[in-house]
């Protein structure tokens, strides 16, 4: 239980800046999810707070206190690593006490707290057994056992769940959610999936070369990107990114985007003629029966390119005045390429950024 | 399925075994000299078979061999054990613990492998003499050892380079410091890794002669030395080297014998993925 503050924390291998000062505080108890493409810098930044990589410049707080030239085992801090790192000549029983024999603790509370955290993963039938004898998913909770029977002030994940089969990810993903809620500990994860960063997070942070591209919670960052990026990193199908041009009439704005004009509903300062990327969510496109509360002007006749149905939802990549766009529509879509189908844009989730920044434009 | 030897099958093993007739030729004539008595052997009947088995040959040179053999198993033992534990060491902080400079001095540290016996011998000499070593068991002990630490900490240092490095960090997160980890994780891992750096330290060592003449005096002489000096004396009765040389070379063989395969395997390590 501690708060955690990073205060313009810059790392550079040689001459290589992989952390460009990044400021954070993660409150107590609170889960973080760290979440960007692959060298993004989310793995450095948790090495950091960890103490296995030094800080270039500034500085990393734990419970108020400077732990920037602390070693890493006086942090208090535990670790689940992506490969498990299980200690392969011991038992799971070893391994999992191996932090409190360094911590001097006595054989009994040892003996107990192992005992404890072995029955709450349902670890107690394997606990004479090597890791090599476990299964990909039991190994995973002896790692998770390893780090909540310190009792630590952080936690922190490094990719936990990228080595185990989809089945067995989501799984996991679940019991770790339930079990952290339990022990109540400031957390730090990181991860390169998405979907474990909307699930899991209390707030979701996003990173892209070594810079924060944003702080929020998962509706935030779904519903109102920073930028271009969080916009197609953060959902799946990403946004449509589209680049149209502003038109003002009559103090009523709409965007040409090739030759669709949608009219802006919202309340937004633009100037006529000027070029702006627009973003749609493919869940912001309906189509069927769902389409018939919208305006006449959110409709339009779609041509499909490839339809794929995903069981209970289908995607739809289609074109419409020229504009190629992909959706996710409720329903079995079962048309034909080169079918068309009527479509509508829930345009109050449009969202709109500036073409040269990519950064979010936002109301005013 | 009838196996049928090609001719080129046929040609191989033809080869191989003339080879190996060649290789133990030696061996042989070692063998056969050491079993007969001294009146019969002579240069024209070298290569018969004793007419009269003569085992004692091996008793005899055991004893007169066996302060040597007892300099050689100390010798051996002890530079082995510390050579093998110090290259451990140095593989462990040169593979985990890399600090400002550390590649640097293992290369420089890899060059000493490459320096000739011989080309140290007279400032060895001079070194050992000065520290007062010089003559004794410790002075060749000490010698082996700074010797043998080049080898010993490449060959941990390869090994322990396939040691994941999360482990390690791991353990640091566990609150566990240089030597636990050590003690705890990197040498229990590292067994196989003992076991061939052992091996190569006790034959390197066992065999070595040249250091042995050099820097000891005549009641520290190890085996090497003190076969050569059975064999160099004026009408020498050549049942004894013979006998005292097999003596000298079987617990080198037996240690191959028995320990080969972990040899073998262990010198792949790294190389290939498992």
């Amino acid at each position: 239980m501690a708060l955690v503050e990073l205060i313009k924390v810059t790392k550079q291998f040689g001459k290589n800046r992989v952390v460009h000062g990044i400021d954070l505080e993660i409150k107590d108890n609170e889960f973080i999810v760290l979440v960007g493409p692959s060298g993004c810098g989310k793995s450095t930044v948790l090495r950091m707070v960890a103490g296995l990589e030094s800080l270039s410049g500034g500085e990393i707080r734990i419970a108020g206190k400077s732990v920037s030239h602390t070693l890493p085992r006086d942090r208090n801090v535990a670790m689940v690593f992506q490969n498990y790192a299980l200690y392969p000549h011991m038992t799971v029983y070893d391994n999992i006490a191996f932090s409190l024999k360094m911590a001097k603790k006595s054989k009994n509370e040892t003996d107990r707290k192992v005992r404890e955290a072995a029955e709450m993963l349902e670890l107690t039938p394997f606990l004479m057994r090597k890791p090599a004898a476990l299964s990909g998913g039991q190994r995973q909770r002896v790692a998770m056992g390893r780090a909540i029977v310190r009792k630590p002030d952080v936690f922190l994940f490094d990719e936990p769940l990228s080595n185990l089969d989809a089945q067995l990810r989501t799984q996991m993903r679940m019991e770790l959610r339930k079990l952290l809620m339990k022990m109540k500990t400031t957390t730090i994860y990181v991860t390169h999936d998405q979907i474990e960063a909307m699930t899991l997070a209390d707030r979701i942070v996003i990173l892209k070369d070594g810079n924060i591209q944003q702080v929020g919670s998962p509706i935030d960052v779904f519903e109102k990107p920073a930028s271009t990026f969080v916009a197609t990193f953060i959902g799946n199908p990403p946004t449509n990114i589209l680049s149209g041009i502003i038109h003002k009439k009559n103090k009523a704005f709409s965007v040409k985007i090739g030759e669709l004009i949608l009219p802006v509903p919202s309340e937004q300062d633009f100037e006529d003629g000027q070029e702006i990327l627009v973003g749609i969510r493919p869940d912001a496109i309906k189509a069927g029966e769902k389409i018939l509360s919208f305006p006449e002007s959110w409709r339009f006749p779609g041509e499909i390119i490839v339809s794929e149905i995903l069981g209970g939802q289908s995607l739809i990549e289609f074109m419409v005045e020229g504009v190629n766009m992909i959706a996710e529509v409720e329903g079995r879509i079962l048309e034909c390429p080169g079918a068309f189908m009527d479509l509508g844009f829930d345009l109050n989730r449009m969202m709109f950024f500036d073409s040269i920044t990519e950064k979010a434009i936002r109301k005013r | 399925m009838i196996k049928r030897f090609s001719m080129g099958t046929l040609l191989l093993y033809g080869t191989l075994g003339l080879l190996v007739i060649a290789y133990l030729l030696p061996a042989y004539l070692a063998f056969v000299t050491a079993l007969k008595l001294p009146g019969e052997i002579t240069l024209p009947r070298s290569w018969d078979l004793p007419a009269e088995m003569n085992w004692k040959s091996f008793s005899q040179a055991f004893s007169l061999l066996r302060p040597n053999i007892v300099n050689s198993i100390i010798l051996a033992i002890s530079a082995t054990f510390l050579s093998t534990l110090l290259g451990s060491l140095n593989g462990y902080v040169f593979s985990k613990w890399k600090f400002r400079g550390s590649e640097i001095i293992f290369t420089l540290f890899l060059f000493g492998m490459f320096i000739p016996y011989q080309v140290i011998l007279i400032p060895l000499f001079q070194t050992l003499r000065a520290m007062n070593l010089y003559g004794g068991l410790p002075g060749l002990i000490l010698a082996h050892v700074v010797y043998g630490l080049p080898i010993t900490s490449l060959i941990f240092r390869n090994f322990y380079a396939q040691i994941p490095s999360a482990l390690i960090e791991s353990a640091m997160l566990d609150r566990a410091g240089f030597f636990s980890i050590y003690t705890r994780i990197v040498f229990p891992l590292s067994i196989p890794g003992f076991v061939v750096t052992s091996l190569w330290q006790f034959t390197q060592i066992w065999n070595e002669f040249l250091w042995g003449i050099c820097l000891t005096r005549y009641q520290s002489n190890p085996i090497t030395v003190g076969l050569a000096q059975l064999a160099g004396g004026q009408a020498v009765s050549w049942n004894l080297p013979m006998a005292g040389s097999i003596l000298a070379a079987i617990p080198v063989l037996l240690i191959y014998v028995f320990l080969g395969r972990y040899f073998i395997k262990g010198l792949l390590a790294g190389s290939v993925k498992e």
